[in-house]
């Protein structure tokens, strides 16, 4: 539905080639482009307005050299935009010296704060901390109970009690130094920022329980009322950060900026999928790729990492570089793909990814259909597939109830697959993008991760279309 | 087929070289935690916040249902404050085009839709030569209305077995109170209601489901924790039908639409749900007014999925103006047929699209 800010960006640059330099009007015309782009990714108005300015200032004057590709140029000026506002840094937690420290959420309802208490909690459990969780959502049906399941799951106790919100705050507080914990996370009731009877007792929790951290939790989905969300419960409550949710669908998630931009305090978390561990500490860089549509390679390769066994990866990367890997080796793969999530999703995060690809229809049940496919090849025939004749396609079609058409089809794109990576010269396998295989029209390029540290300098991205 | 293979492939390929590429540069990288204490004693930022701010108490509950635009008026801030300033021009210039496009966009109507709005609005103008700002507004409030006109907004009853509506959303939106709060109602209507805790997958779904049920003395069917949500809703069905209760409120987990499995599980769940003799006569997409532009993608994958017939707009009394829901009905034809408007059951009302617009330019 929305197109990436490089596709908006291909028409407009397209009657500039030739041209020395970008005209003021020119200029104005891809600031709209962008002003549109940031619009529709939830970025609130009044930041949009701010940054145009200041991206006009660095844009004005750039040179159109047809090598220098001033669409990428441009993009980077806005990238590297996104990222200041988003403030460069992944937030560090400490500790108070008298324990436990405290942590309280609030947000809108609905935002995620029950389930994110929890992933917090086992966050810092990682980190060698043993917290206890305070359920004083005494509000919503059953929330007390959601958190004690959810504090079973991972091992932590949960603390709550009937009656007053403030009070079940200071009991908590009471029973973790009681049971000796060092981690506090107070879970709140969702509360309209509107709502002063509720805005003040979640402010009375704070003054009871002095937070060392206050986190604002917030759905990636938010519109422009973020800000004023934002804003009133950091009055109330003085915020530390913010705890940005639900960033495993396809928002933009602009209104995280708007926040950081408007409020000033930064994001602390990210909360990126369904499970307890999709939880992490939150990389501006990353967010402003993904506003710009641009696809998040490094959330992808971490998730990777997290599946993949490492070695086995390795390997794997080492035949394909020289040519031995072979359809046993792609089975495997499958199946660390798998456990990473629907095939869409992982999809989505491939910058570059050429959009008849990213479009196509997949259904992870096709999956298992390649896969019955390929196990109903002999060991002889996955290790070379130039075994595969007529006689042994209609077998396999048999045995895996597809048709020899389909089989045909696997076979002929796997070998493309191993002539392509021979073909690519001097790959050392730790650097750069690789361009991948294409079909059709030969337009896209895939780009892996950038090699330096995320939040340091980077090369301009590498788009579709556009050199 | 073709296509699944290609994206196999090329996700193989960077997913291999990218996991080595990774391990390569973060041996370079930094930790990020401090030790504990590395900081000396933390501070804790809380500023004491002033005292001589009384806190607003939030009016009780209306008794009676109260008027969309009385309640929607409390908390307009903004748009009305932009209308405002927009009525105060004397005449249309360039600056009233920019502040009505403000107030559209910060409403969440989006940047496409308020483009489309007002390139609508200029030709009304131009061809009615309006010039004062105050009927600048009126056209623009009766082209909106007239937007969100038609459209089927009744919930349906059908002769025959049970009716199953099925209430289905992104996480967090509100679609379990929701269902609590439709229940309380029908059931006052004189319908013989069961709800199904088809959310098997958030922790106390089914918990939350059944103190609502209980308030509304509704027949609840519950599986286990990770159960199959569509067996559930079958015995749900089964169950109207043994003891005659006409209505079955289906709840279902919230997801995100962009998961192909679990949008996969939902068509199940209408299907099973539409078998004899169980009948889908409402699928409403449940909707938080806070949801920005993402909302048109949801309303769009949704109804793909599970063809909507109605959107529930929740959290309306919040600061939130819910503009995305004039996106979706306009784009994409899906009527918005209720509006939640505070906790109680009373606060579901019936949209009214007059009085949403009212409301959205009230000068206070």
């Amino acid at each position: 539905m929305f197109d990436a800010l490089s596709d908006r960006f291909e028409g407009i640059f397209k009657r500039l080639r030739g041209q020395g330099r970008l005209r003021e009007e020119d200029v104005e015309a891809v600031l709209r482009e962008i002003r549109v782009a940031l619009l529709e990714a939830d970025v609130n108005f009044a930041v949009v307005r701010g940054m145009l300015d200041r991206i006009r200032e660095k844009t004005v004057g750039i040179e159109v050299a047809e090598a220098l590709n001033p669409a990428q140029q441009i993009i980077k000026i806005v990238h590297e935009e996104l990222v200041s506002v988003l403030g460069g840094e992944v937030i560090r937690i400490s500790y108070a010296s008298k324990p436990p420290t405290v942590v309280l959420l609030a947000g809108l309802q609905g935002a995620g704060k029950t389930t994110n208490a929890a992933k917090l909690a086992r966050w810092f459990k990682q980190q060698g901390r043993n917290p206890i969780l305070v359920g004083a959502d005494l509000q919503r049906p059953a929330a007390v109970e959601q958190l004690r399941t959810l504090g079973r799951q991972i091992d932590v106790p949960v603390f709550s009690q009937t009656g007053d919100p403030v009070e079940t705050a200071v009991a908590g507080l009471a029973e973790a130094k009681r049971l000796g914990r060092d981690v506090l996370i107070v879970d709140t009731a969702g509360r309209l920022a509107i709502d002063g009877a509720l805005m003040d007792e979640v402010r009375r929790i704070s003054e009871v329980t002095s937070p060392d951290y206050t986190f604002l939790v917030i759905d990636a989905m938010t519109g422009q009322d973020a800000v004023v969300v934002a804003e009133t419960f950091n009055d109330t409550l003085a915020l530390d950060g913010v705890i940005l949710t639900k960033l495993d669908g396809d928002a933009r998630g602009g209104a995280a900026l708007s926040v950081k931009e408007v409020v000033g305090k930064p994001i602390a978390f990210a909360s990126t999928g369904e499970k307890l561990t999709d939880f992490e500490l939150f990389h501006p860089d990353r967010l402003a790729g993904r506003i710009l549509g641009m696809g998040d390679m490094l959330t992808l390769i971490e998730k990777a990492e997290e599946v993949y066994e490492k070695q086995g990866a390795e390997e794997a990367a080492q035949r394909l570089m020289d040519g031995s890997f072979t359809l046993d080796d792609f089975l495997d793969q499958m199946q660390q793909i798998k456990k990473m999530g629907p095939l869409s999703g992982i999809v989505g995060m491939i910058p570059g990814m050429p959009k008849e690809l990213k479009n196509a229809k997949i259904e992870d049940g096709q999956l298992d259909h390649l896969e019955a496919m390929i196990r109903s090849m002999t060991v002889a025939e996955r290790a070379n597939v130039d075994l595969i004749d007529g006689s042994r396609r209609a077998r396999i079609a048999r045995g895996s109830g597809s048709d020899p058409g389909e089989v045909a089809v696997l076979v002929k794109q796997f070998k493309e697959m191993q002539k392509m990576m021979k073909r690519i010269p001097g790959f050392s396998g730790t650097k750069k993008g690789r361009s991948a295989k294409k079909k059709g029209k030969n337009r896209g390029r895939i780009t892996t991760a950038p090699s330096g540290p995320p939040s340091g300098p980077k090369p301009p991205f590498s788009l579709p279309g556009l050199n | 087929m073709e296509p699944l293979l290609l994206i196999l492939i090329v996700v193989v390929i960077v997913l291999s070289v990218g996991s080595v590429a990774l391990v390569v540069h973060r041996r370079g990288d930094s930790v990020t935690l401090e030790s504990p204490g590395a900081r000396g004693v933390h501070a804790p930022p809380v500023d004491a916040p002033p005292v001589d701010d009384p806190p607003v108490q939030s009016p009780p509950a209306a008794p009676a249902v109260a008027s969309l635009r009385d309640r929607l008026g409390k908390a307009r801030g903004t748009l009305s404050g932009f209308m405002g300033s927009v009525r105060a021009r004397p005449r249309v210039d360039q600056e009233t085009w920019d502040e009505l496009e403000e107030a559209l966009i910060r409403a969440d109507v989006g940047i496409g839709a308020t483009t489309t709005i007002l390139d609508r609005l200029r030709q009304s103008v131009t061809a009615e030569g309006i010039t004062a700002s105050t009927e600048l507004l009126e056209v623009l409030k009766a082209q909106l209305k007239a937007d969100l006109a038609g459209g089927d907004r009744g919930l349906h009853h059908e002769p025959g077995g049970p009716n199953v509506w099925l209430f289905v959303g992104v996480n967090g939106v509100g679609k379990t109170t929701t269902i609590g709060k439709v229940g309380k109602q029908q059931a006052d209507l004189g319908h013989r209601i069961v709800m199904a805790a088809g959310d098997t997958f958030r922790a106390a779904a089914a918990e939350q489901l059944e103190v609502w049920a209980e308030r509304s003395g509704a027949d609840l069917v519950r599986g286990a924790e990770g159960g199959d949500p569509s067996s559930i809703i079958f015995d749900a069905v089964q169950r109207a039908a043994a003891r005659g209760s006409d209505l079955v409120l289906a709840d279902t987990a919230g997801r995100l639409h962009t998961k192909v499995n679990l949008m996969e599980e939902l068509r199940k769940v209408r299907r099973v749900a539409d078998r004899d003799p169980g009948q889908v006569t409402e699928v409403l997409l449940v909707l938080d007014a806070t949801t920005g532009q993402n909302g048109l993608v949801q309303a769009q994958q949704f109804t793909e999925a599970v063809a909507l017939t109605g959107v529930v707009l929740t959290k309306l009394d919040g600061s939130a103006k819910g503009g995305i829901a004039l996106a979706i009905q306009s784009t994409l034809g899906i009527p918005i047929k209720l509006v939640g408007l505070g906790e109680t059951a009373d606060d579901l009302v019936a949209f009214d699209p007059d009085e949403f617009i009212d409301a959205l330019f009230a000068a206070d």
